[in-house]
């Protein structure tokens, strides 16, 4: 499989990561000798296999409905890039 | 002093042949001495470290101490620290103080170990090598134009090169194990869920866990005594019984049974680290072991499946550093969009770009079953591989890595022979089983790991072996001779 | 060309928990911004989700209230997107595996009539913060504290025909999770609100027509209203020989119209995958039977039992069985008065009802208490009062004044039931109205009863509207033969 820059572009876009000319073009080889690597899965007959998203079949845990945590705004905006009155700012969002 | 193992630094401590403030101070002075060249810390906290030593000196020899009071430690700098820059080895998060204390964190605060710093690592712990951090690469304290390995790089270079007596390290695909071999220490990866997660930054949720880098098994039992346990904040922590790691390591080992995976012996590996394995299992055998061959059929499809399963979470787990609450901003964003594209751009490295742009494209819509659900099947026929072998086997032995530490840039810019180096490693991780490696030799100077892996939390059964197989051999007390 | 409706509907229920979802942070609403969103709301690096157990039990109470499948196992998947409100980048929801499958509820149609309405699924996931856009220049401000607040998501099948049938619908559900106390449903606070589903095809036809999907609408009205509307642009857009595109648009309760969020959002790709940092929910047949036992009374049980235990017609009975709140205050003044439930009912749907409307309030807040609307009642069983007089001495008691008994003393309300009395004010009226006693007498019976009212009328109003009226009408009856 391989990922022309275009298609980069797309998945650059989906993860937020802003990418010029030059960049989708090494990434676009790069990625592509990737999916190669990754496509020897295709080998291997997983017809009969269910998927595990975790290594050990347990269940949840599951917590009481008790308020455990107090305010620590100060703390928690002590090194935010840009807040006011409390608030996380960025720039402004268009509906 | 920096030459001896915990055991021996505790012994020192509660029998006042030392202070935990004359050995917090030695090895600060060897950390500012020797993080040049290694450039295997990130920050190191002496104003915090000495206060830590004082009041550790303070209750030694009283009840409150736990054996491992006064002695120092250092953390990934994966791992929070409340109020201490907790980086992950990325621009992304240079800026970060974290506001609290990882759960592995406190458990070592705790028991009273001093924290000396934060130690280096690929960014996100992502990479095999330690060349992927913003802060550089770390150096191989064995030979400097070598890697360390990777992620957990500053932690091996720094517990090689007697820095510290111990460190914490994560294993993602062999994160742990790999620079333990390559810089010749022992680490351990625990089984999944054994050692809490919570407050060590994410990169693949269902295949990370934290664990020792030692300098001996003994010392990687001790200091999982403190590290393993229920977190009830880690909803995948394991609430079954913690033991004694410490019990079992002088058991003798007459008798058990160790599966050598036919598959780690092929082709791929080292003809040099082959022999150096193939002489250890000997050493095995002496101490009484049975080994004989097995298979683990699905081996070869553990690097792709592990290369869709931790893009494809990491591409998840690395969405919230967008510039909003903490870490890095671009300048002066145009609006929200340029916000999150440049913030991110310009904070993370191109491995982690990698990664979450081949996690996003595996996800997405189209791709989901191809690749996702799939590695997904995959990752159940290699834990079955596993459980198939473990009942006829008690423990597996093999190579941690396919070479010695490669030189500095000779893998950097070929992504792929990077990620095929973590064969003996990932799927390890993708079936959540503990395993550990231990020094086993040389090839060209340069240190090679013996890897042994056990069944779901038979993590004392590893170390009691390691353990053996470390009194016999005298690999483990090898030390760099420019450090010594 | 005639056209038919389809409406399915999302209905976000905020559930009622102390804490969030997947962190100890409180719920409450109103807070300072960001002091109540902590470390696992912020997302901040290194942090996990553990589930709270109250949400998973609220959820399966719904799913036994909607007669719903409770599957053994359910889990919980990352929807991922980037949105500042949106702290991780993505939302912990669930995607294949929810915690309620394949339910229903009956609503009842304007006709009376009974209708199905199917609920393919209820799922748990986590609130988004918000975003404050004005007060801050060129920028928007963020307050976390709602993020992490737990939802159930409860997603109809399309089976609605009217924005009529889905009001009764959105308000049949408000009725259900405020009686199962998972739901405040405080719709201005946004614990209630629903997105709607929306196409048209013509009359006959099997195949649905393109939905556009109405966002985050937060009242029974607005629903009604945003439904028609758009009902109306697909049947312009349609007949003007265009097309319908699929996409989400906003309802603008101001401008009463809706319009388009624009494709950018639909060309998301949420990338759902299951939760790492989470492990399968498993409920064992066991929980579900103790959580069946904890269920109160739902309302379509209460409604029944209200029409054969009261005798109430069913019209009223489903009135009161609306609100759990309203059925146990009829409850408490029906027991009270032991007798006349069906004129308790009348109370309540109709003086009672129309002074809550008055003045905005809710029956918990009501200035008449259902004992002293029941005394009211018994005074008016017991010819103390008359029903006309009653609706003086209701007022009275909603402005304060006291109790039915101080309030019928104070200003000496009392029927008049003395005979003698009541003679003479009939005597007078016979007297003072000498043709209409002619005409009277002149009609026959049939036509009779009907004049007598104005005879009745006259005394009543002489005697200042309290003399019993069966006294009234008896002694006339009698006296004008």
């Amino acid at each position: 499989m391989s990922l022309d820059k275009s298609e980069v572009e797309k998945i650059a876009w989906l993860a937020r990561l802003e990418t010029n000319d030059q960049e989708n073009t090494v990434f676009s080889e790069e990625l592509s000798s990737i999916l190669d690597l990754v496509e020897q899965m295709d080998a291997a007959d997983t017809s009969q296999v269910s998927a595990i998203a975790h290594p050990l079949d347990m269940v949840t845990r599951l917590r009481a409905d008790a308020v455990t945590e107090t305010d620590q705004r100060e703390r928690f905006q002590q090194h935010a890039p840009l807040t006011e009155d409390g608030y996380y700012l960025v720039p402004k969002v268009i509906e | 002093m920096h030459q001896s193992t915990l055991a021996g630094l505790s012994e020192a401590l509660r029998s006042k042949q030392i202070s935990s403030t004359e050995l917090t101070e030695h090895f600060i002075s060897r950390c500012k001495k020797h993080n040049e060249q290694l450039n295997c810390f990130i920050t190191i906290n002496e104003e915090q470290a000495l206060a830590a030593a004082k009041d550790a000196d303070n209750i030694i020899g009283t009840d409150s101490a736990s054996r491992l009071t006064g002695i120092p430690i250092a953390h990934k700098d994966i791992f929070c620290t409340n109020g201490i820059k907790t980086s992950c080895g990325s621009k992304m998060l240079d800026n970060f103080i974290a506001p609290y204390d990882a759960t592995v964190v406190e458990k070592i605060n705790q028991a009273g170990l001093i924290s000396l710093g934060k130690t280096n690592m690929d960014e996100f712990a992502m990479g095999s090598s330690n060349e992927t951090s913003y802060y550089g690469a770390v150096k191989n304290p064995w030979h400097l134009d070598h890697v360390p390995g990777g992620s957990s790089g500053g932690s091996a270079s720094a517990v090689a090169a007697m820095l510290c007596p111990a460190a914490t390290g994560t294993d993602t695909g062999g994160s742990i194990r790999q620079p333990a071999s390559m810089c010749g220490i022992t680490g351990l990866k625990p089984t999944y869920g054994r050692v809490s997660r919570y407050g060590m930054i994410a990169y693949a949720s269902s295949l990370d866990q934290g664990g020792p880098m030692t300098r001996s098994a003994e010392d990687a039992a001790l200091l999982m005594n403190v590290l393993a346990g229920f977190d009830e904040r880690d909803s995948t922590s394991s609430d079954q019984l913690v033991e004694d790691y410490t019990e079992r390591l002088n058991n003798p080992i007459e008798g058990i049974k160790i599966g050598l995976p036919k598959q780690y012996f092929d082709d791929g590996l080292d003809s040099e680290v082959a022999s150096v394995i193939e002489d250890s299992i000997k050493q095995l055998e002496k101490l009484g072991a049975i080994c004989k061959e097995i298979e683990l059929p699905n081996t070869h499809l553990s690097i792709p499946a592990y290369y869709v399963v931790a893009p494809a979470e990491c591409s998840s787990n690395l969405s919230r550093f967008d510039g909003v609450r903490f870490g890095y901003r671009c300048e002066d964003p145009k609006d929200l969009s340029d916000l999150y594209c440049r913030s991110r751009a310009e904070g993370f490295g191109n491995e982690v770009k990698r990664r979450i742009m081949i996690g996003t494209y595996v996800l997405s819509a189209g791709y989901y079953d191809a690749y996702y659900l799939k590695a997904q099947k995959i990752r159940h026929l290699i834990r079955d591989d596993f459980q198939t072998a473990f009942n006829e086997v008690d423990i597996i032995a093999g190579p941690t890595a396919t070479g010695p530490a490669f030189k500095l840039n000779e893998k950097i810019n070929d992504p792929v022979s990077m990620y095929l180096s973590d064969i003996y490693t990932v799927s390890v991780n993708l079936a959540g089983i503990p395993a550990i490696s231990i020094p086993a030799g040389f090839v060209s100077s340069l240190p090679i790991g013996l890897q042994l892996i056990g069944n779901y939390f038979k993590e004392s059964q590893l170390l009691n072996v390691a353990h053996q197989f470390q009194l016999a051999t005298d690999w483990h007390q090898r030390t760099p001779e420019a450090f010594a | 060309m005639e056209w038919e409706t389809v409406i399915g509907l999302e209905i976000h229920a905020q559930l009622a928990t102390h804490s969030k979802i997947f962190s100890g942070a409180a719920t409450e609403y109103g807070a300072q911004a960001n002091t109540q969103a902590c470390a696992v709301d912020l997302g901040l690096p290194g942090v996990l989700p553990v589930v709270n157990r109250e949400v998973v039990t609220m959820a399966i109470k719904f799913g036994l209230a909607i007669d719903a499948t409770i599957p053994e196992q359910s889990v919980f998947a990352r929807k991922n997107y980037f949105y500042p409100d949106l702290p991780k980048g993505y939302q912990i929801s669930q995607f294949e595996l929810p915690i309620v499958a394949n339910g229903h509820i009956d609503i009842t149609l304007a006709d009376g009539k009974s209708k199905r309405i199917g609920i393919t699924r209820a799922h748990l996931e986590e609130d988004a913060g918000k975003s404050v856009h004005e007060g801050f220049g060129d920028n928007t401000g963020i307050d976390l504290n709602r993020a992490g607040t737990p939802l159930l998501e409860i997603v109809s099948e399309p089976d609605m025909r009217s924005a009529e049938e889905a009001v009764s619908y959105m308000k049949k559900i408000h009725s259900l999770v405020r009686y199962l106390g998972i739901c405040d449903g405080n719709m201005q606070e946004g614990s209630f609100r629903c997105d709607a589903n929306v196409s048209i095809r013509p009359k006959g036809q099997e195949e649905f027509g393109t939905r556009a999907e109405l966002k985050n609408i937060n009242s029974f009205r607005f629903v009604e209203q945003a439904i028609n509307l758009e009902v109306e642009r697909q049947i312009d857009l349609l007949e003007d020989g265009g097309e319908v595109v699929q996409e989400t648009r906003l309802y603008d309760p101001d401008k009463n119209e809706t319009r388009s969020m624009r494709s950018k959002e639909e060309a998301n790709d949420y990338r759902y995958f299951p939760d790492p940092d989470l492990l399968p929910i498993c409920i064992s047949a066991e929980q579900i039977e103790s959580i069946r036992q904890e269920l109160p009374e739902l309302p379509d049980a209460k409604r029944e039992r209200f029409i054969k235990e009261y005798g109430l017609n069913e019209n009223d009975s489903l009135i009161l069985t609306a609100q759990n709140d309203l059925a146990d205050y009829f409850e408490s003044c029906a027991k009270k008065v032991n007798s006349s439930a069906q004129l308790c009912a009348n109370w309540i749907n109709g003086e009672l009802t129309a002074a809550l409307n008055r003045e905005n309030k809710d029956i918990n807040q009501s200035n008449v208490t259902a004992e002293m609307l029941a005394d009211m009642i018994i005074r008016i069983n017991d010819d103390t009062i008359s029903g006309k007089i009653a609706k003086q001495v209701f007022e009275s008691m909603w402005n304060g004044e006291g109790t039915a008994d101080e309030i019928i003393e104070k200003k000496n309300l009392k029927q008049v039931t003395d005979t003698g009395a009541i003679e003479k004010l009939v005597d007078d009226v016979i007297s003072q109205n000498d043709n209409q006693v002619k005409q009277y007498l002149a009609s026959p019976p049939e036509k009779q009863a009907k004049l007598i009212g104005f005879f009745v009328g006259q005394v009543m109003k002489q005697s200042q509207g309290k003399a019993n009226p069966k006294q009234v009408n008896q002694l006339l009856r009698e006296k004008l033969k």
